[in-house]
C-alpha cells in the first residue's frame, strides 16, 4: 500500500494501516507448528512399535472433537448429545456397507449428508433454546435416539450390533486389513481434508460472524445479522463432520453398536474438548491424543477405574489451565518469545 | 416550518407494558430527517424500552412503529436495521473477546452481506478491511484496533459502541445513553466528538445530563407519566411549565 514512495518515511498513519491490514492474513497463514503437527502424524505411522489401531481411534476422536468445537468453542453453543450425530453417520455408513453399497468414500460423503440433513433441522428446532435448556434438549434428543436405535433390534441388531458390513477397498486398491494400516492412512487424509474445511470455516466472514455471535447475540441482532440461519448452518456442518467421524469408525471396523451413540460417547468428546481447548481445531486433537493415550495407558494400569483418573485429570486442567492444554500451552510460548 | 418536516420515524398509539406494569399508554412520537432529537425523562420513564420497540427487540401491545410513512411494526429486528435504523445500548453491548478491527470488520461483513461467504479467509474482504480501518481512524480507535475490546479504556468502548452502529451507515441513529458511566468531562468531550462524526445521519438520542441535551439537541422530547408531554425546541422545552413542574422538578 505504501510501496510508491520508499525514500519518505512512512507516517505513523501509514505503517499502523499496513500493520492492521496484514492482521487478518496473519490469522489465516499456516503456523509452523500446523505443519509439524500433520507431519508428525504422518511420522507417527513409522514410529516402530507404534499402535497404530489407537491412532487410528485419536483421529477419529479428533475430528470429532472438531466438530464439537464449531458449535461450542466457535458458536458458543453446548451439546450434550453431539454422540447423536456421530451415531447417525456411523449407522448411515453401516447400512450402507450391509446392503450392498461398499464403496468407502461415496458412503462416508452419503453419512456425512444424512448427519448434516438431521443437524440442519435440530438447528432448526434449538434455536431459541439457551443454556441448561438446551443441554436438556440435545441430552434427551440422544437418549431417544439412542433408546430408538437399541430397541430396534430387527433393524440395527440392537446390543450386539450391526453384522454383515461390508467395505470395499478404498479406491478400488487398498483393502482395509486387521492391522489398521489403510484404515489410518484412510482415517488420516479424510480428517485433514476435513479439518481444510473447518479452518477456511473459522478464518472466513461466516467464522467471524460465529464468533460474533458467541461473544454478544444482542449486538448481532443489531448488525443485522441472520443469526437464526447461522445456527441451522453451523449445527448443520458440526453434524456432518461428527457423522463423518462415525462412519469412519464403521468403515474402518466394519461394525457399528449402540455405543457409537451412548450418552457416555456425549460426554467423552466434552471431556475431550475442554481438556485439550476450545475455538482453536487444535485443541480437539491434542485433547484426543491425551485422552486416548491415558485411557490405553490407564486401562492396562487398572482396567476397572481408569475413568477415575481421566476425570482427576479434568478437574485439573479446568482449575489450572482453565482454558485448555493447548491455549496455555500457547501462552506460554508467547511469553517465552517475548522474553 | 413544522408543515414542511419530512418525519422519518414515528410512532402511531404506542402502548407497552410489561407484565402488569404499564409503561406506555398511547405513545405518539415523531422524528423529523436530518433532525438532532433528545429524549429526557426520569429514570424508568421507558426511554430505553422506546428505543427496543423501534428496533424491534421489543414488540408493542398494540400501535405502530412507521419508518418513511410505512409501518415496521411486524418487522423483525435486522429487517429494520436492513431498512435503516440502527441503535447502541445504554450497557455496552460489545464483542468483548474481539479486538476492535475484527469487530469493525464483522459489522461491515454484516452489512455488505458478505457474512454468509464460509470459504475464504476475511483477508479477501479487501473494501471492509479498509472501510474499517477508516472508520476506526475517524473514532480515534486505532491505537487500540489490536487490542481485545475487554481490555479497552471504558471512554473507547462507548466510542466503539457508537462506531459498530454507525459504520451500518443507517438513516437514523437511536442513542440510548452514550455518555453513561462517563465523567461529565468526557461525556462533554464524546458529544463533541459524536456530533462531528454523525454529521449527516438523523440522530435521536437519550441523555440525562442537561446541560449536554439543551447544548446538542435541536428538538427535544420529554417522556414521562407515559407519553410524550412535550416535543419541541430546547429552549421552549426548558420553559415549559409541565416540564418544569415533572421533569426538572423546578
Ligand atoms: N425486560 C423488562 N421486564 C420487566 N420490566 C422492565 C423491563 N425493561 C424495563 N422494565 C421496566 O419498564 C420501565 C421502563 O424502563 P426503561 O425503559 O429501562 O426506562 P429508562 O430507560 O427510561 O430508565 C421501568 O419501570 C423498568 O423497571
Ligand atoms: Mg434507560
Amino acid at each position: 500500500m505504501t510501496t510508491l514512495d520508499t525514500s519518505a518515511p512512512a507516517t505513523g498513519k501509514e505503517a499502523a494501516r499496513a500493520k492492521f491490514a496484514g492482521y487478518f492474513v496473519g490469522l489465516s497463514r499456516w503456523k509452523i507448528g500446523e505443519v509439524l503437527f500433520w507431519l508428525a502424524l504422518v511420522g507417527a505411522y513409522f514410529v516402530p512399535d507404534m499402535n497404530i489401531i489407537l491412532l487410528g481411534h485419536i483421529l477419529i476422536w479428533g475430528l470429532f472433537a472438531m466438530s464439537l468445537d464449531l458449535l461450542l468453542g466457535y458458536r458458543g453453543i453446548p451439546s450434550l448429545g453431539h454422540a447423536g450425530f456421530f451415531g447417525i453417520g456411523a449407522y448411515a455408513a453401516g447400512f450402507l456397507g450391509k446392503y450392498g453399497w461398499t464403496e468407502p468414500i461415496s458412503g462416508l460423503l452419503f453419512a456425512m449428508a444424512i448427519a448434516g440433513a438431521v443437524g440442519l433441522v435440530t438447528g432448526r428446532f434449538v434455536q431459541r433454546v439457551h443454556g441448561v435448556a438446551l443441554l436438556m434438549v440435545t441430552l434427551s434428543l440422544n437418549l431417544i435416539l439412542y433408546d430408538a436405535v437399541h430397541r430396534a433390534t430387527d433393524v440395527t441388531g440392537g446390543d450386539d450390533g450391526l453384522q454383515g458390513i461390508v467395505i470395499d477397498p478404498v479406491l478400488g486398491l487398498f483393502r482395509f486389513d486387521i492391522f489398521g494400516k489403510t484404515a489410518y492412512w484412510y482415517a488420516l487424509i479424510v480428517t485433514f481434508l476435513l479439518f481444510l474445511v473447518a479452518r477456511a470455516l473459522v478464518k472466513s466472514p461466516f467464522g467471524l460472524s460465529l464468533l460474533g455471535a458467541r461473544e454478544n447475540t444482542r449486538r448481532m441482532i443489531m448488525l443485522g445479522a441472520p443469526i437464526e440461519r447461522d445456527v441451522s448452518f453451523v449445527f448443520a456442518i458440526s453434524a456432518a463432520l461428527a457423522g463423518a467421524a462415525g462412519a469412519l469408525l464403521t468403515q474402518t471396523t466394519q461394525f457399528v453398536a449402540p455405543s457409537a451413540l451412548s450418552f457416555d460417547r456425549s460426554a467423552d468428546v466434552l471431556v475431550i474438548l475442554i481438556i485439550g481447548g476450545t475455538a482453536r481445531l487444535y485443541g480437539a486433537f491434542i485433547g484426543a491424543i491425551i485422552f486416548l493415550f491415558m485411557r490405553d495407558w490407564l486401562a492396562a494400569l487398572s482396567p476397572v477405574y481408569w475413568y477415575f483418573w481421566i476425570g482427576l485429570l479434568l478437574v485439573i486442567v479446568v482449575s489450572f489451565f482453565r482454558r485448555g492444554v493447548l491455549p496455555t500451552l500457547e501462552t506460554l510460548l508467547q511469553r517465552l518469545r517475548a522474553r | 416550518m413544522n408543515a414542511a418536516r419530512d418525519i422519518v420515524l414515528a410512532t402511531r398509539n404506542l402502548r407497552m407494558a410489561f407484565g402488569g406494569l404499564a409503561v406506555f399508554d398511547n405513545l405518539n412520537f415523531e422524528l423529523g430527517r436530518g433532525e438532532r432529537h433528545a429524549i429526557i425523562g426520569p429514570n424508568g420513564a421507558g426511554k430505553t424500552t422506546f428505543v427496543s420497540l423501534v428496533t424491534g427487540l421489543l414488540t408493542p401491545i398494540s400501535g405502530d412503529v412507521e419508518f418513511n410513512g410505512a409501518a415496521i411494526t411486524r418487522l423483525s429486528p435486522q429487517q429494520r436495521v436492513k431498512a435503516g435504523i440502527a441503535r447502541t445500548f445504554q450497557i455496552n453491548t460489545l464483542f468483548r473477546g474481539l479486538n476492535p478491527l475484527e469487530s469493525m470488520v464483522l459489522a461491515l461483513c454484516e452489512r455488505d452481506g458478505r457474512s454468509g461467504q464460509a470459504v475464504t479467509s476475511v483477508s479477501r474482504e479487501k473494501p471492509q478491511i479498509d472501510e474499517a480501518l477508516a472508520m476506526l481512524e475517524r473514532f480515534g480507535l486505532q491505537e487500540g484496533a489490536l487490542t481485545l475490546t475487554d481490555m479497552l479504556p471504558y471512554g473507547q468502548q462507548r466510542l466503539l459502541e457508537v462506531a459498530l452502529a454507525l459504520a451500518l451507515k443507517p438513516q437514523v441513529l437511536l442513542l440510548d445513553e452514550p455518555a453513561a458511566g462517563l465523567s461529565t468531562q468526557q461525556g462533554h468531550e464524546l458529544f463533541s466528538q459524536l456530533v462531528e462524526l454523525t454529521a449527516g445521519t438523523t440522530i435521536l438520542f437519550i441523555e440525562h445530563d442537561m446541560n449536554l441535551v439543551f447544548r446538542y439537541a435541536e428538538k427535544v422530547s420529554v417522556l414521562a407519566a407515559g407519553s410524550m408531554v412535550v416535543q419541541d425546541t430546547p429552549d421552549n422545552v426548558r420553559n415549559h411549565p409541565r416540564v418544569r413542574e415533572v421533569y426538572l422538578g423546578v
